[in-house]
């Protein structure tokens, strides 16, 4: 699995001769920052968390990472789907507008 | 160690001394016989190598890229209908960078529907990035395929050798099968250039936008004007290997003819035996018998056809609002390089017959005018 | 903070596959993918046709995936997977899971074929379809898999999709491979049991997961994964496996059968429908219902 590397780097090709033969990937996606896309962004309050596991389980884009074991939103790739929030059975999720 | 056996085997014989290891084939008629022989070779252990019975052409050719980019070796064959039903998987094996070798039966398309030979089946496809090599006997069958592994893999470029069908496919002659020691030592295992696997994981053919297209294009191309000079270095290798030059045409009495015949097949083995008869008939006649047709030999066809005063190409095949598919390309690569006219014959669609007395025909035409009258001259038609 | 406990995992931690991919928000595919992958592991190679995931992968010269993928044509998912799969044998490396993951217009429609084809050889791949019932990456346009009554972008409002969802499960279990099975993203405990039990099967083995897809259904993209409880919970989709065409085994039961009436609100490619219509399809899940409530007797 592609580690997440905050610098995941833009691939560009000089010339012809640096184009693999075979038309194959030769980087991961993690320089696509998707936090972009944003329009409403989830914030946890971890004083109701029940730590069920159900947010992480429901995020579509792995954007809901385990750290001591509390669920953190990574921000660089949530899309704001809202999902999390919907899911979480004690409502603990709220999705806020996306700050500019 | 001598053998009589007929030309689809002859394919068999080949795909299984350079030991493919995974076959994908449909049967159709002509083309049966080959991938019956080399079933039973992987049933009898003789051949080491999966044998995927698919269900369609189109499946055949997906089955054999699969195969080619997890790493192994593969071969395949059709005829006609067949090879046009793969003929997006053909554009998607030349893209993709994959050696896969087939053999095709050049077939007549239907409608009408026809199990007979010519070879528009095989010439709709020069436009995919395929190489292709046209045999005119068992021997050259046989050797051809072991070739083409050889080219296509240091090259990373599928190749088709084409047979005509039934006058090719279905007669029998006596064959020298090599030995397996000496063709492993020919052909060394397949390298690809990468391959589908955990241990390096990455995506083939993803959504290309226009700023990567060209290059990887290009890529293609720039390997495949390697191509010819690979084939001659293989084949004298070949030579030396096996007893026998493997090149890009046969030249029969070309240095002094007037009329040079330009054909391909194994109307190009009746063409010599016409020449050989029109010569003791005092006509100063000569054949050029293309054995590759892609990438297109334009130094052998600029060196060669020049010498005469008039040249006869004959197609077995038709481009239709155009004319023979031979004659264009010919044509082509003569201009600005000589003013000696190009006549286009065609002949033997469907698998009408092509005769010795076909070429008298066609050479009494080319005498008496001094350039053809109409881009295609028809020969046979009941007009 | 409270008192510290372990988070409740009930997957495997590992992501296999990776962020900053092209999905729509609440994409209901990216949920398959994620899960079937935590099911096999990395000891698996995709292959991929055009499908939502064709793109989601991420352009030339990226992948968003911590697996191998070969992005194949259209009709070929099934066919590619079989090849790869008898070239990595003959490499010796038998241990790999090789995977077709295509979408329901690349499964029901083209790739049908060759899905037959490998299904009747019992070539040893395991067959994955993500249904969001619709040609989704191209604009949704219908399949075969769409259900009746629904809008697409070729079944207009005036001329919805007049005719039933294709049986897809029950054409494969017809092909007696030995394992198949469907799921839905709202229940991804489910889908790793059956992955896991796939795994170790040889043979065709063919799943068909449903994937709800905000987008192409006019739903809000917070809904996603509920859509995909409410059709297993009102009997639209079973949830269900079949070991050698005969064995029906139900795996996510269904208490009480709820009216489809809820599910439809949320959708905006049924707005159209009227309350008869809502009645013809409301009799037909509940025929449906109960004839698969009859397989799962045995």
């Amino acid at each position: 699995m592609p580690k997440k590397k905050r610098d995941a780097k833009k691939i560009v090709f000089e010339s012809v001769n640096d184009v693999p033969k075979m038309p194959m990937s030769l980087g991961s996606m993690l320089h696509n920052k998707t936090g972009t896309w944003r329009n409403i962004r989830p914030e946890i309050k971890l004083e109701d968390c029940i730590q069920c596991g159900i947010c992480w389980k429901f995020c579509p884009d792995m954007s809901i990472v385990i750290e001591d074991e509390w669920p953190v939103i990574d921000y660089d790739f949530c899309k704001g789907c809202g999902i999390c929030a919907e899911e979480c059975p004690v409502k603990c999720i709220a999705m806020v507008e996306e700050r500019k | 160690m001598k053998k009589v056996i007929m030309g689809n085997h002859a394919l068999s014989y080949g795909a299984m001394l350079a030991r493919a290891q995974v076959i994908s084939a449909y049967p159709i008629t002509p083309q049966t016989q080959v991938v019956e022989l080399l079933s039973e070779m992987c049933a009898d252990g003789t051949l080491d190598a999966k044998f995927i019975k698919v269900e369609s052409e189109h499946s055949a050719m997906a089955s054999c890229i699969g195969a080619s980019v997890a790493g192994a070796r593969t071969f395949t064959a059709t005829s006609s209908q067949g090879l046009a039903l793969m003929h997006e998987m053909l554009h998607w094996a030349s893209g993709g960078r994959h050696p896969v070798v087939m053999g095709d039966i050049n077939r007549a398309m239907a409608p009408g529907w026809t199990i007979w030979s010519d070879q528009n089946d095989s010439l709709s496809q020069r436009d995919t990035g395929w190489i292709q090599f046209y045999c005119a006997s068992n021997q050259e069958v046989l050797d051809t395929t072991i070739q083409a592994f050889k080219v296509s893999e240091s090259l990373y470029i599928p190749s088709m050798v084409v047979l005509d069908a039934f006058s090719l496919s279905h007669t029998y002659e006596v064959v020298d099968v090599p030995d397996q020691a000496k063709v492993d030592a020919f052909l060394p295992k397949f390298q690809p250039y990468a391959r589908l696997t955990p241990q390096k994981p990455c995506a083939f053919n993803g959504l290309t936008s226009p700023e990567h297209y060209m290059e990887l294009r290009y890529k293609l191309e720039e390997d495949m004007e390697k191509v010819i000079p690979a084939i001659l270095e293989t084949g004298l290798e070949f030579e030396r290997a096996f007893g026998r030059l493997l090149t890009l045409a046969d030249e029969n009495r070309c240095d002094d003819a007037e009329i040079i015949l330009v054909t391909s097949g194994t109307a190009g083995y009746t063409a010599h035996v016409a020449v050989e008869e029109m010569r003791a008939a005092g006509l100063k006649v000569g054949n050029l018998r293309m054995k590759v047709f892609r990438p297109f030999p334009f130094d052998l066809v600029r060196r060669v056809l020049p010498k005469a005063r008039k040249i006869a190409v004959v197609d077995r095949n038709i481009s239709y609002g155009h004319h023979g598919i031979f004659a264009q390309e010919v044509k082509s690569a003569l201009h600005g390089h000589t003013d000696v006219p190009v006549f286009g014959f065609i002949a033997g669609l469907g698998g009408r017959d092509i005769t010795p007395a076909t070429f008298r025909e066609i050479v009494d035409y080319t005498k008496s005018h001094d350039a053809p009258e109409e881009n295609i001259v028809w020969i046979g038609v009941k007009k | 903070m409270k008192k510290p406990k372990k988070f409740t995992l009930t997957l495997p931690e590992e992501e296999l596959v990776g962020s900053g991919n092209l999905a729509c928000q609440g994409c209901g595919a990216n949920l398959a993918l994620r899960y079937l992958l935590k099911g096999l592991g990395p000891q698996t190679v995709l292959c991929i046709p055009a499908c939502c995931w064709a793109v989601i992968d991420g352009p030339f010269p990226y992948s968003c995936m911590g697996v191998p993928i070969y992005h194949c044509a259209f009709e070929t998912a099934a066919s590619t997977a079989t090849g790869v799969k008898a070239g990595l044998d003959m490499l010796g490396e038998t241990n790999v899971q090789v995977v077709a993951w295509a979408g329901d217009g690349g499964t029901y429609d083209i790739g049908i074929q060759a899905l037959s084809g490998a299904a009747e050889r019992n070539d040893d791949i395991i067959y994955v379809c993500y249904d969001n019932e619709a040609y989704m990456n191209t604009g949704i346009q219908r399949s075969s898999a769409t259900p009746y009554g629904a809008w697409t972008t070729t079944t207009p409002v005036k001329f919805f999709k007049d005719r039933p969802k294709k049986d897809i499960d029950a054409i494969m279990a017809a092909h007696n491979i030995p394992y198949l099975a469907t799921g839905s993203i709202a229940y991804p405990e489910d889908i790793l049991k059956k992955v896991k039990k796939a795994k170790d099967i040889k043979g065709t083995r063919f799943f068909h997961i449903f994937a709800p897809c905000p987008t192409g259904w006019k739903s809000r993209p917070e809904d996603a994964v509920k859509l995909a409880r409410m059709v297993v919970q009102n009997g639209i989709f079973p949830v269900y496996e079949v070991e050698n065409g005969e064995k029906y085994t139900q795996t996510v039961k269904v208490k009480e059968k709820k009216p489809i009436d809820d599910y439809f609100k949320l959708q905006g490619r049924f707005r159209h429908l009227k309350p008869e219509h809502l009645q013809t399809i409301q009799a037909e899940v509940d025929r449906n219902w109960a004839k698969m409530l009859k397989k799962f007797e045995g």
